[in-house]
């Protein structure tokens, strides 16, 4: 404990507010017996003098110095400060700790009460004690520790209702020990720390409102003096001399920040223990693949759109910061989306499918990084900073569809506004036309009694709602292009079967472009008409969905497809599972990535990673070994020495 | 179109079902505030008027002085009706404050109300000026800041604002006054530094008092913003194209100011009892010079007074705080329970 406190010393922040403190508690002994007599040296020949090399500070109606009268105060000032203090940690420990002692009815009174004055300002508690107790130091001390109580009551609440909770302290009562010894023995020791943290946050503040109390002329009284009477008598010679009130000010506020930096400090040293362990800046592999494309971009644009391309990507490639370094999770991923098309993307989690969809629709996190040689929507070119020509051409033609419907809308804005800002902002459409537009596409994705839907917020929608009224909100516009982003998996089985038929209509009506990603390969080959798999962050095969149980050559493939059980699946035999673990994109192997879970893996596989190859009927897949047979048997029970190679 | 067109589906979704008042959750959650707000008021009520008698000695005698008269404090304790029994002084008291009669001044002769009354008015225009500054330098502000330094950007921007609010937010306002009037009145002479007689005149106290809580929401802000910025709908948000102003303010603030706003609640309460010492800086004819006058003078029933009108006014704040965040986040009344 006593380690981390000495660390905090060491950030320059709490060290100079320890070396303040230190000052000041030294000056508090010391300076009344060095300046006590040049603090009382009346000098009538001098009185109100400004600054001057005699006095530095000027002088006060008596011609006393007021730089010696400053340092002289701050015994007062200090010694006031921490009784007022001691006050407020004492009566807020009795009242917070007592709740625990008086058992559960008693108890819940007394939090009432604390919550009920914690509520007030101090300030207001300061006056309201400072009236009952009368005017002077006595009064000051005794109204501004008990104006500070309820906050220590409820500070010291907390912290012993969370410590009553713990197993040690349950250990203790069940063996029989008594509340106030539980208290004494277990409890007080555990929250001595939290509490000496907030005294020393809390000696700052009080030693400020103490200065306000005295400067009202409500705290020490004449002929004795703190820094706020000092302060009230400096403010009425304020045009005289400034300094008569800027000195004693800059005293308390020094003092103030002093003991309430050293306790936010210490505070936040003791709450994080690492405060150094943030992620390493500017990765290297970052600077690399930000200049490698440069020379391709020319090359790239010789080559005429297709027309009936919607979606166009080659090479995407996306790097964000780790750990330990940049890591790559995208790794040169090419396809394209035809008018109509549903395309599906598979892959395990991990496998760069996510990433990949939020590429290509510009919607990657600050922190990472894009590259392509290729990324066109509908023939225009998606790289390169935004326009706001391009804006209007993603807010309208691209719609996505989210994973999450329950936090993928904004919880504090009425749906049919969520839907409408879309026209006004992209389409310049009125309001009132923009909300009937909103209501129009709500029935459109089949939410009935729109007129009134429309007007509620999103948390009195249910899931499949939320999700359809997602979908609406990307017909807004006039897609051509749908991304969905595993769409289905955070619903109810029975709503699934609803959104994805919804979007299989969507996409059949306006011939609409589809991007369903998920982890399902059902799902996938329900919707789809084409499916790429992806595995550590590259496509692995890209086949007809028609294919899928029976034509697929990539061993990662047909392990998937061997993993979803169907009517005949003998339910008394374990679920098939693709034995290992996906690739941390970290710890990239040398070769192919799926090499060390693969049952046909070989030397080959190990050391080289094997390019994407297309045959004439377009299908893609990137194997040493595609469409081998797997030996002995299938993917279901791979022989043990492969799957535990490294 | 509209929600009475449509009963059938009104009814199943359960929401609004007529089966009683109590059921709506909107009229629960105003009764139970209501309850709450009524026992903090009872409990204000109490503890003002106790102010008085929980004083050692006698506030008639100490009023008057050590050399008046015995039968002249014995006739003031008699008009004040302070030599009845506690309990009906208590009924005395509540039933005044239910016709609006705040008691009788020791020093000035006058009703109390008339006091407050003349008062209040200033105490409100610079409570409510300096929030009002306090809060359009706040939430641009912390907007700011939390764009800037999301996910994890900009470290010596956060270090070098953290630090500056901490400092700033920990300066108290009279200080603050002090320092704005030797340097903006004594020094430059720019503006006035007493009174409110003219515009002008406002710009000092309002600034002294806005700074410290301008700093401290920011600094919630900026905290909420970051976190509310890394949201599934601030992604969708983005998905929309809307530009980043529109991203920024309507749909990351309104789901940042939920603390924001618990806070500055505390903040304007903190304020209008603040500018009791604010108004002692620039002689702010307000209840703030009134209450410090009055306890010099030991004229207590106004101290008396002006305590219940602030403790009032922090109430007041309260519950207003708690309905702006039912509006805002309609969960948090549901929530509740």
């Amino acid at each position: 404990m006593e380690r981390r406190w000495l660390r905090v010393l060491r950030t320059p922040l709490g060290a100079g507010a320890a070396a303040l403190c230190g000052l000041v508690l030294v000056l508090a002994v010391v300076a009344p017996l060095v300046w006590g007599a040049a603090a009382e040296a009346v000098d009538t020949a001098d009185i109100l003098a400004g600054p001057s090399s005699e006095h530095w500070a000027g002088t006060d109606n008596l011609g006393r110095d007021i730089l010696a009268r400053v340092l002289v105060a701050t015994r007062l000032s200090i010694g006031l400060a921490l009784a007022a203090t001691a006050i407020a940690v004492l009566v807020g420990l009795l009242l917070g700790s007592a709740p625990y002692l008086l058992g559960r009815r008693a108890g819940r009174l007394m939090t009432a009460i604390v919550n009920a004055a914690v509520a007030f300002p101090g300030l207001l508690l300061a006056l309201f004690f400072a009236v009952v107790f009368g005017l002077g130091a006595r009064g000051a001390v005794l109204a501004i520790g008990l104006a500070g109580a309820p906050s220590f009551a409820r500070l010291t609440h907390a912290l012993v209702a969370n410590l009553a909770a713990r197993d040690f302290v349950a250990a203790a009562r069940i063996a029989g020990v008594g509340r106030l010894r539980v208290l004494f023995r277990h409890i007080l020791p555990n929250v001595a720390e939290p509490l000496a943290v907030n005294a020393t946050i809390g000696a700052g503040t009080v030693l400020l409102s103490f200065a306000g109390l005295s400067f009202l002329g409500l705290g020490v009284q004449s002929p004795d003096y703190d820094w706020g009477r000092l302060l009230y008598e400096g403010v009425s010679a304020l045009y005289v001399n400034p300094m008569a009130a800027l000195a004693p000010g800059a005293a308390v506020l020094l003092a103030g920040l002093a003991f309430n930096l050293l306790g936010e400090s210490v505070a936040k040293g003791l709450g994080s223990p690492t405060l150094r362990g943030g992620p390493p800046p500017a990765p290297s592999a970052d600077g690399d693949s930000r200049r490698a494309p440069a020379g391709e971009d020319a090359r790239d644009d010789v080559e005429a759109a297709d027309p009936d391309v919607v979606l166009d990507v080659r090479d995407l490639e996306v790097t964000v910061p780790g750990p330990r370094g940049a890591i790559r999770p995208v790794r040169g991923v090419s396809f394209t989306v035809r008018r109509g098309e549903a395309v599906g993307v598979v892959g395990e989690s991990g496998s760069g499918k996510s990433l990949t969809a939020l590429a290509v629709t510009r919607l990657v996190a600050d922190s990472g990084h894009v590259e392509a040689t290729r990324l066109r929507l509908l023939g225009d070119d998606l790289r390169g900073a935004d326009t706001p020509r391009r804006r209007r051409l993603l807010g309208t033609s691209l719609a996505m569809v989210f994973q999450d419907p329950m936090t993928s809308l904004n919880p504090t804005r009425r749906i049919g506004g969520q839907l409408a800002e879309v026209a006004s902002h992209h389409l310049g459409m009125p309001r009132r036309e923009a909300m009937s537009r909103a209501e129009d596409r709500l029935g459109a994705v089949g939410i009935p009694d729109v007129g009134r839907r429309a007007r509620q917020y999103p948390h009195e929608f249910s899931g499949g709602m939320r999700q359809r009224a997602m979908i609406g909100m990307g017909l807004m516009g006039s897609p051509r292009l749908i991304v969905a982003d595993e769409p289905t998996t955070a619903l109810d089985v029975t709503v699934q079967q609803q959104v994805l038929d919804l979007l299989a209509t969507i996409r059949g009506d306006d011939a609409v472009g589809l991007v369903l990603i998920s982890h399902d390969v059902t799902v996938v080959g329900e919707v789809c008409d084409r499916v790429l798999v992806m595995y550590a962050g590259r496509i692995v095969e890209d086949l007809p969905t028609s294919e899928l149980a029976t034509g697929a050559r990539h061993p990662y493939t047909r392990a998937l497809v061997a993993a979803v059980p169907d009517m005949e699946t003998d339910i008394d035999e374990p679920l098939a599972t693709i034995p290992g673990r996906p690739v941390d994109p970290a710890e990239l192997p040398a070769g192919c990535a799926y090499a060390a879970r693969c049952p046909l893996a070989d030397a080959r596989c190990r050391a080289e990673d094997p390019p994407l190859v297309a045959d004439p009927g377009g299908r893609r897949v990137a194997c040493w070994h595609a469409g081998e047979p797997l030996p002995g048997g299938t993917a279901e029970h791979p022989a043990d020495e492969l799957v535990e190679t490294p | 179109m509209s929600s009475t067109a449509n009963p059938v589906l009104e009814t199943a979704s359960g929401d609004e079902s007529g089966t009683g008042l109590l059921r709506r959750p909107w009229t629960r959650f105003a009764l139970r505030r209501l309850v709450r707000l009524l026992v903090s008021v009872w409990v204000l009520v109490t503890a003002s008027f106790a102010m008085i008698h929980l004083m050692p000695g006698d506030p008639v005698r100490a009023a008057l002085g050590p050399t008046a008269p015995a039968a002249l404090v014995e006739a003031r304790r008699h008009a004040l009706g302070l030599d009845e029994p506690l309990l009906v002084q208590y009924v005395h008291y509540l039933g005044g404050l239910f016709t609006g009669d705040l008691g009788t001044s020791l020093s000035a002769q006058l009703p109390v109300s008339d006091i407050v009354a003349q008062r209040l008015p200033a105490t409100l225009t610079l409570t409510v000026l300096a929030f009002a500054a306090a809060v359009v330098i706040a939430v641009p502000l912390g907007v700011t800041m939390g764009v800037l330094t999301r996910g994890g950007r900009g470290r010596r921007t956060e270090l070098a604002f953290t630090t500056t609010s901490v400092v700033l937010g920990t300066i108290p306002d009279f200080l603050i006054g002090v320092g704005l009037v030797a340097v903006f009145g004594v020094h430059l002479g720019w503006l006035p530094v007493a009174g409110n007689a003219t515009p002008s005149a406002h710009i000092l106290p309002v600034v002294a008092m806005a700074i410290g809580p301008a700093v401290i929401l920011a600094r919630i802000l900026r905290v909420e913003m970051v976190g509310v910025l890394e949201s599934d709908f601030i992604r969708t948000a983005r998905a929309k194209r809307l530009p980043a102003r529109t991203v920024y303010f309507r749909h990351a603030l309104p789901n940042a100011v939920t603390a924001a706003l618990t806070l500055s609640g505390l903040i304007l309460s903190a304020m209008a009892v603040g500018t009791v010492l604010v108004e002692n800086v620039f002689a702010w004819p307000g209840l703030g010079r009134t209450i410090v006058d009055s306890i010099l003078t030991k004229d207590y029933p106004v101290a008396q007074a002006i305590v219940l009108v602030y403790g009032a006014g922090v109430l007041l704040v309260n519950s207003a705080v708690d309905v702006a965040l039912a509006l805002l986040d309609p969960r948090s009344m549901i929530r509740e329970d």
